[in-house]
């Protein structure tokens, strides 16, 4: 038999996590939610959708555990690696031309493209001068990013797609390997402040000229994807980029007509005026 | 008035796949217009050219998040994405974990076809050596879809077509030129 939950249950859910914990997660596209509640009971042993909703409203640490689990916390370095390629020839020389770059990762996950964009910037030589500001709306993985560990494991997809990306260096040297881990350097990662924003809920905190974004959008219906696209419109200064993943697109949104596109194929759009 | 039973065809493949694949797409007759939608086993964070691999006859699109299916269309599911529909059948793209040690994952998408098109999706499973489809074809059963598998007998690989016969009943086992004859004659 295949485990579901009801729409009515889904909808139950969705407002307790909003009025007893304030995750709003009304907009959020439904077919992927679901999935992950319902993947989320089976791990938890939960075996009904009352039983779910008992521990919720009564639990903390279970709602915790809940949002950890299905928020989506996936993310490798150098994603997309033409993506980086076309950050490195067509956005970075044009931030040069900034004293001071701020930079703004929305939905960072565990760090890895954020440490990717640091690399970036070091090998741009702007690193000195820029801050890059990494949100997330998981406090799980804010605490992995601070940590800029990382496992060793992975680093053989991470040193080809850097190489793809155009890498100039010797990728190691980003980091020390110990154990079954690396460490990203320090050097990199002191020019970054992780810190929690809820995308939903929170507001304009600061003014960048390149907002990342990428394979967050996904995650949320069409009104929200516009609700998000305005805080980002409002957020970017004059002319200032946003990079959304590969396969998101802000077509459906009508905000679209204040961006200008500078790659269609890897997103990136700059905000007219 | 052709085409009214099935409102989806969702295709499934690994190992083995493309070429039985690009066969029922070149011969899929132009009348079809049961939009379809593909999901194959591909390697991430590489240059692809996939889509222009499958057919020389029809254009395949991978889909953006939140597009809506169209009649007549062929979607494949886009690397290091899986590829879900949502109840008002537009797209949804999720970059979450490797699910049978895929993404895009072969489950996902049959499970979701089967949520949204119910009794009116067809699913085929092809060629393919590990059991990411199992799952997903034993849903569109459950949700009173039609199922096929590539015959065995007839599959490179035959890991895949056989874990679904495996965990469900009623699925129809069918070698190549015969799974065109069933997408033709009933749709």
């Amino acid at each position: 038999m295949k485990e579901d939950i009801s729409n009515a249950d889904f909808v139950d859910i969705v407002n307790i996590v909003k009025l007893q914990y304030g995750y709003d997660f009304t907009g959020y596209a439904q077919a992927s939610l679901k999935r992950r509640i319902v993947r989320f009971m089976s791990y938890a042993g939960i075996a009904t959708a009352f039983e779910l909703k008992y521990l919720l409203v009564n639990d903390t640490d279970f709602f915790n555990r809940l949002v950890q689990y299905i928020t989506v916390n996936v993310t490798e370095m150098f994603r997309d690696p033409l993506f980086y390629q076309t950050l490195r020839t067509q956005v970075l020389p044009k931030l040069a031309a900034y004293p001071n770059i701020k930079i703004w990762h929305a939905g960072c996950s565990t760090g890895e493209e954020v440490f990717s964009m640091a690399i970036l910037l070091h090998e741009a030589g702007l690193l000195g001068r820029t801050k890059i500001y990494a949100t997330d709306l998981n406090p799980m993985n804010l605490e992995k990013a601070n940590m800029g560990i990382l496992p060793l494991d992975n680093m053989k997809d991470y040193v080809y797609n850097y190489i793809q990306s155009g890498g100039l260096g010797d990728f190691s040297n980003y980091y020390t390997a110990r154990y079954d881990n690396v460490l990203i350097k320090k050097e990199l990662r002191k020019h970054i402040t992780f810190f929690q924003h809820n995308l939903v809920t929170d507001t304009v905190f600061n003014e960048f000229q390149l907002i990342c974004c990428r394979n967050v959008f996904i995650y949320f219906n069409r009104e929200l994807q516009n609700h998000v696209l305005q805080l980002f419109y409002d957020s970017l200064s004059p002319r200032g980029y946003l990079a959304m993943g590969i396969k998101e697109t802000m077509r459906f949104a009508s905000i679209h007509e204040k961006f200008e596109t500078i790659h269609p194929a890897h997103k990136i759009y700059r905000r007219k005026g | 008035m052709k085409n009214k039973k099935y409102d989806i065809i969702t295709i499934g493949g690994s190992a083995g796949s493309i070429a039985v694949l690009s066969r029922i797409l070149d011969e899929l007759p132009d009348y079809v217009q049961t939009p379809v939608v593909i999901v194959l086993h591909r390697l991430r964070n590489v240059q692809s050219e996939m889509g222009r691999l499958l057919s020389s006859k029809r254009r395949i699109i991978e889909p953006e998040d939140k597009e809506a299916v169209k009649a007549r269309n062929i979607y494949l599911a886009p690397q290091n994405y899986h590829l879900m529909l949502e109840a008002d059948k537009t797209f949804m793209l999720d970059y979450s974990e490797l699910v049978n040690y895929s993404r895009p994952s072969i489950d996902m998408t049959f499970s979701s076809v089967a949520e949204v098109y119910g009794s009116s999706a067809l699913a085929i499973l092809l060629s393919g050596a590990n059991k990411d489809g199992a799952k997903g074809m034993r849903d569109i059963i459950a949700a009173g879809g039609t199922g096929i598998v590539q015959d065995p007998a007839t599959a490179a690989f035959v890991a895949m077509p056989l874990a679904a016969l495996e965990i469900s009943k009623g699925i129809h086992a069918l070698p190549v030129e015969d799974i065109i004859k069933f997408i033709i004659n009933e749709p």
